[in-house]
């Protein structure tokens, strides 16, 4: 594939809101997971939670798309300057001219599960000021974006679970290199619900203390939020040394299981040759991995074969959720961001609160920040129903 | 910009009164009058028994459009790049778990939960077709089948492969049926291809109003299902006509396509 430039990019978590904020935190390797105390959840675990969300007002001309997660969007895209910086490519291509590719998982899910508390008693009915499809239905980031960002472009939700926010890179750089548009609004959101929190208990998969990935006692995940946007744009002269590429994507599926990975991780494999082929690079070429590293047992294990099995063992690699918690769809454009810093900062970002690496899985595991001149690295995302992408990153110089 | 091209190898159709596309030709084609009854969802038999019994509507929906486009074009399932749109995935599924999650012991079943991932159509899909390409799923609320309909032509134009699209929608019990009143389940595949045979479809944009079904029952089935605004495509295909047909989209923007028959 052709090179798409990364020509401005912000990510909000649990470890800082804006780029510098979260860049402190990588450097002092501070994770941003607390013990839960969100709504009227009652679950021993801890959550990587944004702060001041609830306080969030929308202007009144966005209030039809009010919810957590829209806030939480709302919140993010004015860090770094990416809303004005979007604002400004809008006026030179025209507004028609710029996708809109978010991912999410559970959209604005919080308020539906909410308003189901407060049915009339006698029929039933949702609450009057329930909204559909400003706040319920999966698009309702991707429209709020779009009219807050002023676009006119295609857009569509990519919701294919925790690799929802990779694969919008892929759609994005197909719809460029198709000549749909010149440029692409691309990233994820997804905010703390009860959905999530109550489902991945369900499936014993909920860590009771901060998530330890590849730990030898790792005992499942850290559910956080995020969002993370990123303009994607054809490289031109204007593109500096410093400036961050996206060199290659991969997709694939494991038809394996709707909640587990096969344990040779083969669908994992498919989707790192993909990238590199995409990208046109061996493996000697990538500096650093993110994993996608959620920190359940299964999880981790089928990554790390399949890693060793494309990349071999010595890569250097972190799992940035130990700090962050998994973001679920806003994962892989978080992690993507991660990496764009890690390319930017000179830094391979540890692996929070993992202490002994567990010895039978073959990977280099960074558990303290390491400086490094990196030029290519990797970010890996996998998703429930068996949702695989890799995206490969690069210095522009 | 420049029109995009593909080709339409086949179709998959399954939605009230419309059993499968040979019924839906000759309804399209005015042989045969609409029937407004629900469709049967045929079990999905590709499925091993433990992901069957998981399964529910939305499941049954898309692999039974799904096996119906590749059978008809003679593809192999197992090696198509799928696309997946729809407004709201598993609607019966996101109901429940909200009544669960309202009520006081929230004992969420695991299999209700993986089933609300909006990819869990394309999750059993690849199970029951062994089938390891990439797979997406996409939602535009209303705008869903030309979402889909748009990344599928990208990614043929792009990665010169075929690709199989399938919009489809599920309707919402009570309480959420007042508030996203889809009255059917309605699914439709569309295998589009590289090669310039069948119906050929270069795609551009317009800020005209979208087509309208000239039968009123039809038009209301397209106006209620975000996945039967595909019709005006279907009924040209079904008269095997060329021609022009604008697809609704974004508030707007309308899809435009020129079909024309291989002769």
């Amino acid at each position: 594939m052709s090179p798409l430039a990364l020509t401005s990019f912000t990510a909000t978590s649990a470890i800082g809101r804006g780029l510098d904020a979260t860049l402190t935190s990588l450097r002092a390797q501070r994770s941003g997971l607390l013990p839960c105390r969100f709504e009227t959840v009652r679950l021993d675990t801890c959550i990587g939670e944004v702060p001041g969300i609830d306080r969030v007002k929308l202007p009144a001309e966005l209030a039809e798309f009010d919810c957590r997660n829209n806030r939480l969007a709302w919140l993010a895209m004015s860090e770094d300057g990416f809303a004005a910086r979007v604002a400004e490519r809008a006026a030179h291509y025209g507004a028609q001219r710029i996708g809109v590719f978010l991912g999410t998982s559970t959209s604005g899910i919080l308020e539906t599960e909410i308003a189901y508390r407060h049915r009339d008693p006698c029929s039933g009915a949702l609450p009057q000021d329930f909204r559909y499809r400003g706040a319920h239905n999966t698009f309702s980031l991707a429209a709020f974006m779009q009219r807050a960002l002023a676009l006119a472009g295609p857009a569509a939700v990519i919701s294919c679970a925790c690799s929802s926010s990779a694969k919008v890179f892929a759609s994005a750089q197909r719809a460029i290199a198709a000549g749909l548009i010149d440029a692409a609004v691309v990233g994820g959101v997804d905010t703390l619900c009860l959905t999530t929190l109550y489902g991945f208990h369900s499936l014993q998969l909920v860590a009771p203390t901060p998530c330890r990935p590849f730990d030898t006692g790792r005992d499942g995940i850290s559910i956080g939020e995020a969002a993370a946007f990123v303009l994607l744009e054809r490289p031109d002269e204007r593109l500096d040394s410093d400036g961050i590429l996206l060199l290659g994507t991969g997709e694939s599926s494991d038809a394996y299981h709707m909640s587990a990975p096969p344990p040779d991780g083969r669908g994992a494999r498919e989707a790192m040759l993909q990238a590199l082929a995409a990208a046109s690079l061996e493996p000697g070429d990538i500096g650093y991995i993110n994993f996608h590293g959620t920190g359940t047992p299964s999880n981790d294990a089928a990554e790390a074969h399949a890693v060793a099995s494309v990349l071999g063992k010595k890569v250097p690699g972190s799992s940035t959720k130990g700090a962050t918690g998994h973001t679920l769809g806003a994962a892989g454009a978080l992690e993507a961001v991660m990496c764009a810093l890690a390319l930017k900062a000179g830094l391979m970002p540890a692996g929070l609160n993992t202490r002994r690496v567990d010895a039978t899985l073959p990977v280099s595991y960074l558990c303290e920040n390491r400086p490094a001149r990196l030029a290519r690295v990797m970010s890996n995302s996998f998703g429930f129903g068996g949702s695989n992408c890799t995206l490969i990153l690069a210095r522009a110089g | 910009m420049r029109p995009l091209h593909a080709s339409i190898e086949s179709v998959g159709l399954l939605g009230p009164g419309l059993p499968d596309w040979p019924a839906a030709t000759r309804v399209l084609t005015g042989v045969s009058r609409w029937q407004p009854v629900p469709p049967m969802l045929p079990l999905p038999l590709s499925l091993p028994s433990a992901e069957r019994r998981r399964s529910g509507d939305v499941v049954r929906l898309t692999i039974a459009v799904g096996l119906e486009a590749t059978a008809r074009a003679g593809a192999d399932p197992a090696t198509l790049p799928a696309i997946f749109a729809s407004s709201g995935a598993d609607a019966q599924n996101c109901h429940e778990i909200c009544e669960v999650l309202a009520s006081a012991e929230r004992q969420l079943s695991p299999t209700r939960f993986h089933n609300s991932v909006h990819n869990a159509p394309a999750g059993y899909w690849g199970i029951a077709t062994g089938c390891r390409a990439a797979a997406n799923s996409l939602c535009a609320h209303d705008a869903s089948f030309g979402a889909g309909l748009l990344e599928a032509v990208c990614q043929v134009a792009v990665d010169r492969t075929p690709v199989l699209l399938i919009a489809y929608d599920t309707s919402y019990p009570e309480p959420m049926r007042s508030v996203r009143p889809i009255p059917y389940a309605f699914g439709v595949a569309m295998l589009l291809s590289p090669a310039r045979q069948a119906a050929a479809v270069p795609l551009s944009w317009s800020t005209a109003s979208a087509d309208r079904m000239e039968d009123q029952a039809l038009e209301r089935l397209r106006g209620s299902v975000p996945a039967a605004r595909s019709l005006p495509l279907l009924e040209l295909l079904a008269r095997g006509a060329d021609g022009c047909v604008r697809l609704d989209y974004l508030d707007g923007a309308r899809i435009e396509l020129k079909v024309s028959h291989a002769a």
